[in-house]
């Protein structure tokens, strides 16, 4: 936002580029759960276009990116955030839109600073990103572009170097002094906190299912899951997805068709999914947790209706599974 | 709304999240000529935020907007590009 304004500031036209990778923490579980009182989360990205008067142009990388997720040539960070490949991708695709969408524009910039991220924002990976992404000297961080050689924008004189800044390291006083200047009083998420990658849970989640499949691989539905519901894995070849509230159940009724699925018939409950190939036996395990969160939990026994992919359901009678008889490991991501 | 002669086209996002609504909206509206009425239907609550706040920035009028219990339906005017 900061970087945007300062070149706008120079009577420059910009226009934003905000990428949909399926890893976004952007209100997704908010729009999911039933908050009825709540107004729904504001989209950053496009609050920020609004701020600054830009065009903002998102864009759906989700099919792309798994290579960034799972091949990243510069490693991880703390969890499966592979921040600084990602970068390198998303400038990349930046300078394809002038390409694919004939979006005619001369240089690209972002809002990062020299030291501000412990991974991807340091001296050493700014050239990387300039270089591997392919925009090389057509890649301008205003914000901190004093401490960099000037890039092409600045040597041909569309940009006034003289005006960009210099900030550096893990404070963000100057930034936060800057937006003052600029009147701005509200600022959308800093980077990180962004993207579920940086999530330690999360993240075990996703290696989680990939050792259940044997496969670093992963569709568009299961990282959306990941995001959705408790997931138990009391077998290594079956894990539960069980809804919490009314709408995580409302969200995952809409995979009934793609999952065996469980739901507690004579108390109110939870709508869970079966993820993997259970036996018989393994079913009504599924069936003796699922009961655990429902409302009948306290009862000797209950009903609960086992429903497949393709429709064919039939009810089981189980014992709602003892509290002492969840195995704490058996909670996927903790 | 339209003129007669001119169907009204539809995107049909219902069961996706933020910001697939949104992006779909955009996608369709490039291959649509100005004039052209689009209705999204949608079941995201933060389409009612976000598809009104992209066609501010891009110039696109939303004409309606409805909500009934988990069905939301937006009608827009796409503008010149």
């Amino acid at each position: 936002m900061l970087a945007a304004r300062v070149v706008q500031e120079q009577g420059i036209h910009v226009e934003g580029v905000n990428f949909f990778t399926g890893f976004c923490v952007e209100g997704h579980t908010h729009s999911i759960r039933d908050r009825k009182h709540e107004k729904p989360k504001r989209n950053n990205a496009l609050w920020v276009a609004e701020q600054l008067g830009i065009k903002l142009h998102i864009i759906d990388i989700s099919e792309d990116y798994k290579d960034v997720v799972l091949h990243p040539r510069h490693g991880y960070g703390q969890n499966l955030n592979p921040c600084l490949d990602c970068k390198i991708f998303m400038v990349g695709k930046t300078l394809e839109l002038g390409l694919i969408d004939d979006l005619d524009f001369d240089f690209v910039l972002t809002g990062e600073v020299i030291g501000q991220r412990p991974k991807s924002q340091r001296r050493e990976t700014m050239p990387i990103i300039a270089k591997e992404s392919g925009a090389n000297d057509r890649l301008l961080r205003p914000l901190c572009a004093l401490n960099l050689p000037p890039t092409l924008p600045e040597r041909e004189g569309w940009v006034n170097r003289d005006q960009l800044f210099g900030f550096h390291g893990r404070s963000r006083k100057p930034q936060m002094e800057l937006a003052e200047k600029f009147g701005f009083s509200d600022y959308a998420q800093p980077a990180g906190g962004c993207c579920f990658l940086t999530d330690e849970t999360y993240s075990n989640k996703l290696r989680d299912l990939w050792e259940a499949r044997d496969s670093r691989d992963y569709q568009l539905d299961d990282i959306m899951l990941l995001k959705i519901g408790r997931h138990i894995r009391p077998r290594p070849h079956f894990k539960l997805i069980i809804g919490r509230e009314e709408g995580e159940n409302r969200f995952l009724a809409g995979y009934r068709n793609q999952f065996t699925h469980l739901v507690v018939t004579d108390y109110p409950g939870p709508l869970a999914l079966i993820d993997g190939s259970p036996t018989t036996t393994d079913i009504e395990l599924a069936a003796r947790i699922v009961a655990r969160y429902s409302q009948g939990r306290a009862a000797d026994k209950l009903l609960v209706t086992v429903a497949s992919a393709t429709g064919l359901t039939r009810d089981i009678e189980v014992t709602p599974m003892a509290p002492n008889e969840l195995e704490p490991s058996w909670h996927v991501g903790s | 709304m339209s003129a007669p002669n001119q169907p009204i086209k539809i995107v049909d996002a219902r069961g996706l999240l933020c910001p697939l609504p949104v992006i779909r909206t955009q996608e369709r509206i490039k291959q649509l000529t100005p004039g052209t009425i689009l209705k999204v239907l949608t079941t995201d609550p933060g389409s009612l935020e976000d598809i009104p706040a992209w066609c501010r920035v891009h110039g696109h009028t939303v004409l309606e907007t409805s909500h009934e219990h988990h069905d939301i339906q937006l009608v827009i005017r796409v503008s010149r590009k």
